[in-house]
């Protein structure tokens, strides 16, 4: 595909490549389009509902077939999940609706390890409303940020990068002067203000317009004219499924790539433009490795432990069946709460005890949880009340990862350990499920290989 | 303070699986704040109010193309429209037409994706691959950017009227498709792979009506490229008649 080198100098490799602002569009359509060449068999609309894991082997998955609503265990001698990040156990984040983290939940409660899962990315400048992302070019191209007294406080901050700090710096202030009353009110939520104007219409029209037609369709607001109203969101999970550098999991035949997975290229806080690299170099590496690790056959999956594993389910989709009872979109909307206000930009131990104490409550809660129809068709909300289940247990890694991590590392920021401890905490968090289906971490020690750890300055 | 007005969502309902119900509107009240769009307020319907609404979406930013229907007599995605941008306080919601529905706002896109893989819809080389990727000039990109802009989410289908009394015809997605590899330099398919959509079901069905272009979220035009396919298709003709081929010329 037509993708340019975003470096101009040619002294040093180009560190990312792009397709004007629709990369991923581009990449997207170009693998979709491969699939198609390649004659790959795919099967739309069908909802993993399980990972099946028996003594460290993975055998495949019990798929829900949404059209039909039939569930179909899928024997595999490989399974791959690229089932990307956790963004919606958040109440607000830039990812798509269907970016649950319920794949990593599934692989979680099959029994493969999670990684550093309390490294959540936050982005400064979203959408009020709909969390839609306003990307980085938006401050690139020089756009301001003001707070309700008319002041750039940016200059309180960071006087020398001002707007163009990075991501978790910009929003943290941003959050400060919201916490601390100079945002502006809005049914929608307290913001703070982008302004635009000063680059003038012809910039805008010229080196934003996929931003100004966001703005107009989605907000009903012409950054020509108006400031945009922004807060900062959840935007990217750093943690993941514990893989190595060929994307496999511990659990023989199981691998994961992409935002679900974490092979920790990107620590406690991915660059720009590395969510490309996440999906495309180890999206090969994956296959790679799967081809390489089914020559000669490859450990035959068992039927036995499927079809257990689909009775289950098939339960599971019974007890969810019987109408009256409590509402999933509830507790979705209570774990977002949580997780927002206290697992958030700015963490504290009191805060995330008393979110842990919370997410235990709607766990109990989910066991009562029932959907209107009987119908298991084209029935969206069974999915989300499916879904919900893996993301509780999303959050209670997050918010146990974040609690016990007691340093400020990357995206990780804690108000009561300010700095970062390279001395008790340059290592992994892994959380397991354990015996009592309770998580249990432990810890892993971190590979350094060339560049060594330095702290950030500014 | 912005305060929340009252809205009357219409919305048609209709499940393949019981026929005998036959297709029905149901209607639901809803406060709408400004700002907040069609989509959101049928999560609210379907959270709040009434769990057996079927519908599809995922990304909620005009990228990913599920969320195509039919609002107030449009079509459009219902993330990126604006509840009060209407002059009315009754919404009324139907499926994407020239589709079977299989259960309320969704819709079998079964024909849609047959005609997508019918053209071949993807790069095309005889020349041996090469070691680094194929480069291209801004002109040649500029070329095929609009089609490249495709979200493939079928409004324009649904807004075909051929389609509508011809089930078999191509439609305009995969003629942009198809028009955007015709178009890319790097693309090398022989003037013969034009062949299965030049006939009466192919581009020559298209009335030029211009409904896709008007339908189009993303500003695709569907028709600049079934007039450059028949463009296309001429000259080969004219230069088979001459004895040349695609390669030669």
């Amino acid at each position: 595909m037509p993708l340019q080198p975003v470096s101009r100098r040619h002294d040093r490799p180009a560190p990312a490549c792009f397709s004007a602002d629709i990369t991923g569009h581009v990449l997207l359509n170009t693998l979709y389009e491969r699939a198609v060449a390649k004659g790959v068999k795919i099967y739309p609309e069908w909802f993993v509902t399980s990972l099946c894991i028996e003594e460290g082997q993975c055998h495949g998955v019990v798929a829900l077939d949404i059209r039909t609503g039939e569930l179909i265990p899928v024997r595999a001698k490989a399974t791959f999940f690229g089932t990307g990040g956790y963004g919606r156990v958040y109440q607000h984040s830039t990812n798509a609706l269907i970016n649950t983290g319920s794949g990593i939940g599934m692989a979680y409660a099959a029994g493969a390890p999670l990684k550093d899962m309390e490294f959540v990315q936050f982005h400064p400048t979203c959408l009020i409303g709909t969390s839609i992302l306003m990307t980085e070019a938006c401050r690139g191209e020089g756009g301001y940020l003001f707070n309700n007294q008319g002041e750039r406080f940016m200059q309180r901050y960071v006087p020398t990068a001002m707007e163009l700090a990075p991501r978790d710096i910009v929003s943290r202030c941003i959050q400060t002067e919201i916490n601390e009353g100079r945002g502006f009110d809005h049914p929608l939520g307290k913001y703070i203000q982008l302004d635009l104007r000063h680059l003038g219409g012809k910039k805008i029209i010229e080196r934003l317009p996929g931003i100004r037609n966001i703005c107009i369709d989605f907000i009903g607001i012409d950054p020509i004219i108006e400031p945009i109203p922004i807060m900062p969101c959840q935007h990217y999970s750093m943690g993941g499924i514990d893989v190595d550098k060929r994307c496999a999991s511990d659990i023989r035949g199981f691998y994961a790539g992409g935002e679900c997975s974490c092979v920790s290229v990107h620590g406690g806080n991915r660059l720009g433009g590395n969510s490309l690299l996440d999906t495309i170099v180890f999206g090969k590496l994956a296959a790679q490795a799967i081809a390489e690790d089914l020559e000669g056959g490859g450990a035959l999956p068992d039927e036995k432990p499927l079809l257990k594993l689909k009775d289950e389910v098939e339960q599971k989709l019974g007890r969810l069946a019987t109408p009256g009872r409590g509402k999933a979109y509830r507790i979705q909307a209570e774990l977002g709460t949580v997780l927002d206000e206290k697992v958030g930009i700015f963490r504290t131990r009191k805060e995330m005890e008393q979110a842990l104490q919370k997410i235990a409550g709607l766990k109990e809660e989910y066991r009562n949880v029932g959907v209107s129809s009987t119908a298991r068709h084209m029935n969206f909300e069974l999915i989300n009340a499916l879904e919900l289940e893996y993301m509780l247990e999303v959050a209670h890694t997050i918010t146990l990862g974040a609690l016990l991590r007691e340093e400020s590392r990357g995206a990780h920021f804690r108000t009561d350990f300010k700095t970062r401890n390279d001395r008790d905490w340059l290592k992994h968090t892994i959380a397991k499920i354990g015996p009592n289906g309770e998580p249990v971490i432990s810890f892993k020690d971190v590979t350094i290989t060339r560049y060594q750890p330095m702290e950030r300055k500014y | 303070m912005i305060k929340a007005n009252s809205y009357t969502f219409k919305i048609l309902r209709y499940d393949a699986k019981e026929p005998e119900r036959g297709p029905r509107f149901a209607t639901y009240r809803i406060k709408v704040i400004p700002g907040l769009t069609v989509l959101a307020v049928l999560i609210r319907i379907r959270d709040e109010i009434d769990g057996t609404l079927s519908f599809r979406c995922s990304c909620r930013s005009a990228v990913c193309g599920s969320c195509a229907m039919v609002i107030n007599g449009k079509i459009d995605l219902a993330c990126r429209t604006q509840v009060a941008i209407f002059d009315t306080d009754t919404i009324i919601l139907e499926p994407l037409p020239n589709f079977e529905v299989l259960r309320d706002l969704v819709v079998d896109l079964t024909p849609f994706w047959q005609m997508y893989e019918k053209i071949q819809p993807y790069l095309i080389r005889e020349s041996p691959v090469p070691e680094k990727e194929i480069l291209q000039s801004e002109a040649e990109r500029g070329r095929i950017d609009q089609f490249v802009n495709c979200i493939l989410c079928a409004c324009c289908y649904g807004a075909c009227p051929v389609l509508a009394r011809e089930p078999d015809y191509i439609g305009p997605a995969a003629a942009a498709k198809l028009e955007r590899f015709v178009l890319d330099s790097r693309d090398e398919r022989s003037a013969g792979a034009l062949d299965a959509v030049n006939d009466e079901k192919g581009v020559w069905a298209c009335d030029t009506l211009f409904r896709c272009i008007d339908a189009c979220p993303k500003d695709v035009r569907p028709t600049d490229a079934i007039v450059g396919l028949r463009k296309a298709m001429v000259k080969n003709r004219f230069q088979k008649m001459l004895g040349k081929t695609k390669d030669e010329a």
